[in-house]
């Protein structure tokens, strides 16, 4: 799957940095293709629930009470109609993204397969409540959907009689057809909402609103389009014609000019396929996984930063079993644990200043513990030379640092941006194993683990425990969140911040004789 | 805060965004047949002559069941074959053998089929077997006609108005 993975994400990360020329990067549309799904699925039932107050049931009274919300009430039902199939057609069209971006991401094998498997669900729920909304309009693409989508569930040997022999003639054509298509249109979607609400089980913090900006320019944009080109029928369905050129809602109905042509054993043959393949593709093949995170009970005070910046929900708060005085422990569940290192990036004890006893942190990495982090700080400190030494901490996920190592720059590498304790950049420059530190991490607001690049920006703004303390020179460091297509980015800030280095001259601590520590250190408590 | 430019890059991908949403919500355009075109639609379901006819008990084997299971017909379930063929101007169109559904072939036999004929005037005549016999058909019907393009003619079949239904 990495040959399909990379060009993908090379895909995306290009076009996130376009539509982040234009768009904050909170609002990027690609970094909310979850949220906007919400909030079309909003849009969708709220304009669905405006359009049922006149529709009617029946062979000849639905098109008719359709063509009076598009003709008569065309400022009000007639919109509301527009808004309803275009804001379906833009869920299924983030939908779409959403996926792809995720697969792109390689975010839906290891412990998120329960969101992909979940999801597979989901999309198939949308898809026929959008198919079974297109038959209530009974107009002539009404008819096309009707005709093939039965012909096609003929093929399955469930039916008794032919379902598509309801649509031979006129006379075969009955009202309570629309009746149970209706039922069918209202509960699919409750169905496919349930199936959300298990999709986000095991997603720590999830963001299922837009933000603002974004919500308001999208359902700005849906309702212009449907003001000025609206949704409109395709002349009354009639059984005794066979509609001539019709308007395909390409979005859902792409793949019916193909079930229409080609045998139906070859159609549900390979859609039975593809869903199956989608579905466990998870596992095809598994994720090779880092061991999960270990709790030392020793070194573990109870704080719960580490469950609260986990963006898995890996980590749960228990009673303390060892009889030491603190309110709680961290737990670790391993089969949700993807090894980001972000609970021991937050954990306080794990400083590398720490040198009178072994460096174990309360929460950290087997695989990428915190003092291998810190034999690689110091072998590169010990390595790099020249005026103006820069260190970077590189996430492996952004994967660009490395190619920016050289004679004065040395890289170390972190599962995440977030696994970095802010206190390794104060020992960096005291410990003067560099003049300076860059963390270089996913692009904004798209970290591989969610909360990573945010984690992180917030605790060197001193906004989110463990913070980076006061004394740190705010000019010797800074964070590019640059992604994988930031090479030249990176290179660029190296540049920038190697000139501020080389002005600013090696770093000298202030002496604690002269007050400014005690005072300083004052305010970090 | 962005700036103007920003705001009208936003405004020109919200813009591209809705066209695209609006053109691909029903263009390009789809036809299911080809111009100057009709379609002619088989579709019925029946059930077919009993393989064996039904016996009729007699009052001493009606005696020796129990009081809820005397139907005076003893009948077996399996039902014969459907033979249905049809033919357009002189030529045969569609010919099949319907066997019946259900694991002991007693359900009715079903077809559906669809052929795509050029619009014009046609003769099609519909022929059906649903009796014991080796040859020849039980039930047979003609449609003169013309048929405008896009016309769908329906051919059903219903023994109790008749047989055949053109419409």
């Amino acid at each position: 799957m990495h040959f399909l993975r990379i060009p993908l994400r090379t895909g995306f990360d290009a076009g996130e940095r376009f539509l982040a020329l234009a768009f904050p990067a909170n609002a990027n549309p690609l970094l909310n293709l979850g949220a906007l799904g919400f909030f079309f699925y909003w849009i969708v039932t709220v304009s669905g629930i405006y359009v049922y107050v006149f529709f009617d049931t029946g062979v000849t009274q639905a098109f008719a009470s359709i063509e009076y919300m598009t003709n008569e009430q065309w400022y009000a039902a007639g919109l509301m109609r527009s808004l309803h199939r275009y804001g379906s057609d833009a869920l299924v069209f983030v939908m779409l993204l959403h996926i792809l971006r995720e697969f792109s991401r390689d975010r839906y094998r290891g412990v998120r397969w329960f969101s992909w498997v979940t999801g597979v669900p989901v999309l198939l729920f949308i898809y026929i409540a959008g198919i079974s909304g297109y038959w209530l309009v009974w107009d002539s693409l009404a008819q096309y959907v009707a005709i093939v989508s039965t012909e096609w569930l003929d093929h399955l040997p469930f039916f008794g009689q032919p379902l598509a022999r309801n649509f031979l003639s006129p006379e075969t054509l009955e009202s309570r057809f629309f009746t149970l298509m209706i039922f069918m249109h209202i509960a699919v979607p409750l169905i496919a909402l349930v199936g959300l609400w298990l999709h986000l089980q095991r997603v720590s913090k999830p963001r299922i609103n837009p933000p603002r900006e974004l919500a308001i320019g999208t359902a700005l944009a849906l309702l212009a389009l449907s003001a000025i080109y609206p949704a409109t029928s395709q002349g009354a369905a009639d059984l005794a014609k066979v509609p001539g050129s019709i308007g395909l809602d390409w979005f859902y109905l792409g793949a019916y000019p193909l079930l229409e042509t080609l045998p139906g054993p070859v159609t549900w043959s390979t859609a039975v396929t593809l869903l199956i393949i989608m579905a466990a593709i998870p596992w095809l093949p598994p994720m090779k996984r880092q061991r999960a995170a270990v709790v030392d009970l020793a070194n573990c005070n109870g704080c719960a930063r580490c469950m609260n910046d986990c963006p898995y929900s890996a980590i749960t708060m228990q009673i303390r079993s060892d009889g030491r005085p603190f309110e709680g422990e961290a737990v670790v569940d391993p089969d949700l644990c993807v090894a980001c290192g972000i609970c021991a990036g937050a954990c306080p004890t794990s400083t590398p200043f720490r040198r009178l006893s072994d460096l174990v942190p309360g929460i950290d990495l087997p695989d990428r513990s915190i003092a291998a982090i810190r034999a690689d700080v110091e072998d590169e400190g010990a390595r790099i030379t020249g005026p103006a030494r820069i260190m970077i901490f590189g996430c492996i996920n952004a994967g660009v640092a490395m190619a920016c190592r050289s004679d004065n720059v040395g890289v170390v590498s972190l599962n995440c941006a977030g696994q970095l304790p802010p206190s390794f950049i104060d020992y960096v420059i005291s410990q003067k194993l560099a003049d300076g530190v860059i963390i270089a991490g996913c692009s904004e607001n798209s970290c591989h683990n969610r909360f990573g690049a945010r984690w992180t920006a917030d605790r060197l703004a001193s906004e989110r425990d463990p913070h980076l303390r006061t004394r740190v020179p705010r000019e010797r460091h800074m964070a590019v969140w640059a992604g994988r297509l930031g090479a030249s980015m990176l290179r660029r800030e190296i540049y920038k911040l190697s000139a501020r280095l080389a002005a600013l001259g090696p770093f000298k601590p202030k002496s604690p004789v002269s007050g400014v520590m005690a005072a300083e250190e004052k305010s970090d408590a | 805060m962005p700036s103007l430019t920003q705001y009208t890059g936003q405004a020109l991908l919200y813009a591209a965004f809705a066209a695209a949403i609006g053109t691909l919500a029903s263009w390009p355009e789809h036809a299911q047949l080809p111009a100057g075109s009709a379609q002619i639609k088989l579709a019925f379901n029946h059930s077919g002559a009993r393989v064996e006819d039904c016996r009729r008990l007699t009052a001493q084997e009606l005696s020796k069941l129990p009081s809820n299971k005397r139907k005076p017909n003893d009948c077996s379930r399996e039902r014969v074959p459907i033979a249905i063929q049809l033919m357009i101007d002189g030529n045969l169109l569609y010919e099949a053998v319907l066997q019946p559904s259900g694991l002991s072939s007693d359900g009715q036999a079903k077809t559906y089929q669809k052929f795509t004929v050029p619009a014009g005037r046609h003769v099609i005549l519909a022929r059906l077997r649903d009796s014991k016999r080796a040859e020849g058909f039980d039930y047979e019907s003609k449609f003169e006609g013309e048929l405008s393009s896009r016309q769908n003619l329906a051919i059903d079949f219903k023994a109790e108005q008749g047989g055949f239904l053109f419409r």
